[in-house]
């Protein structure tokens, strides 16, 4: 292995942690929420919503927070879930920064605007 | 209700371990025992999918980020191409006959499992290190993963980058307008094509295909496919599982994992097959 290779693979390492610790902490956020929405639930046996509604709006979540509804708690856990996969990739953009890898700056940027397009054509 | 909840986060459990293990998605344990055995409606199925996806990706990308199994530059050079395959199938839903394209992916997958099978037949699993692609070198995709099973550090070259390309832009139409195949199509890239060693590809297929599904899923959220008391418990679970999953895949030795895959895909082939000639729904 030359020394090009050996950089390429410090680097590489430092990337990886960077995004493993922020990976965790958004999946542990998203456990906590799921966790304690499911506690709620099978405590109280009452979701907070009427029948088999649940919220799925931004604001409906957000009150149903502050009233400790059980549903609002669970979405909350899966949509903090949803968002991982995305955050990994924002965080990547900064990570390849910071290694002043500005060839994979540039390919993960793309990334992100591509996703951002296609979030866009979606909620059309 | 808690033995439901109980019941879910066990399917979670287990198809967050054999997907964190193959680099699938899970749809194909999660889609029929939802639907099959729950009767719910298919919409609710596919909301459950998706987020399993998600929970099987980034749970197993923990793991797989901290051991250095993945290669996370050649997930983004691709994410490229599926991301913006994702976008194309999504539009040419409506325009396209997607029975058509059932036969042809599933017919893909069913080569796969052969090229699989092929494979393990050849006997020890083969490294490309010493030659060099340019593209490759180029876009330093070429990387090393310590193997737990075989107890040592391997090398390995990516080959064929354009074919792995085309693979992955094909995987993003299949997941955009079918929503299957996140996985599966993904592993045949980096293995099949690219000459990726199996391990290296299957993690780096878990991290890929987090990205693919999480726009859809944003859509998948706001319009009510996600049911919180069936996508919870489940997520739960295959986070657990995923975390283990994550784990053993690193001491099984890769013809073991090469042996699960041959009849996973060609069930998933045949499956997409007979669905596009209308003999299942």
């Amino acid at each position: 292995m030359n020394s090009k290779n050996k950089n390429t693979a410090a680097e590489m390492e430092e990337i990886e942690i960077i995004i493993g610790k922020i990976m965790r902490v958004g999946v542990l956020l998203a456990t906590l929420f799921m966790l304690a929405g499911l506690l709620l639930l099978l405590i109280t046996s009452n979701s907070g919503y009427p029948g088999k509604s649940f919220p799925t709006t931004i604001a409906a979540i957000l009150s149903g927070l502050t009233e400790f509804k059980a549903f609002a708690f669970m979405m909350t856990g899966i949509f903090l879930l949803i968002l991982t996969p995305f955050l990994r990739v924002v965080i990547s953009v900064y990570a390849f920064y910071k290694e002043k890898d500005t060839l994979y700056v540039y390919i993960t940027l793309t990334v992100l605007f591509i996703l951002i397009i296609s979030f866009l054509i979606g909620h059309h | 209700m808690i033995n439901d909840v109980l019941l879910f986060f066990v399917i979670g459990l287990f198809a967050g371990t054999m997907g964190a293990i193959l680099g699938l998605g899970g749809g194909i344990i999660i889609t029929p025992i939802v639907t099959l055995a729950f009767g719910l409606d298919i919409k609710y199925a596919i909301g459950a999918s998706i987020i399993a996806v998600i929970a099987t990706s980034s749970g197993s990308t923990i793991a797989f980020l901290k051991d250095d199994v993945l290669n996370l530059r050649v997930a983004m050079f691709l994410e490229i191409a599926t991301t913006i395959g994702a976008i194309v199938g999504a539009f040419l839903t409506g325009i396209i006959d997607p029975s058509f394209l059932y036969v042809i992916f599933g017919a893909l997958l069913v080569f796969s499992s052969w090229n699989m099978y092929r494979k393990l037949r050849a006997g020890a699993e083969v490294f490309h290190s010493p030659q060099h692609n340019k593209l490759a070198d180029k876009f330093k995709l070429n990387s090393s993963y310590y193997d737990k099973n075989l107890k040592k550090q391997i090398n390995y070259q990516v080959d064929n980058i354009p074919t792995g390309l085309t693979i992955m832009f094909g995987a993003g139409i299949a997941s955009g307008m079918l929503g299957i195949g996140s996985g599966a199509f993904k592993v045949m890239a980096l293995d099949n094509a690219m000459k990726m060693p199996l391990k290296p590809a299957s993690a780096t297929s878990n991290l890929m295909m987090g990205v693919t599904a999480t726009a859809s899923a944003t859509i998948y959220f706001f319009n009510g496919s996600i049911r919180p008391d069936i996508a919870v418990p489940l997520a739960l679970g295959i986070l657990v599982g995923a975390a283990i999953g994550s784990r053993i895949m690193q001491l099984l030795p890769a013809r073991i994992i090469r042996g699960i895959f041959i009849p996973v895909l060609l069930y998933l082939g045949l499956q997409m097959i007979l669905k596009g000639m209308g003999v299942i729904a």
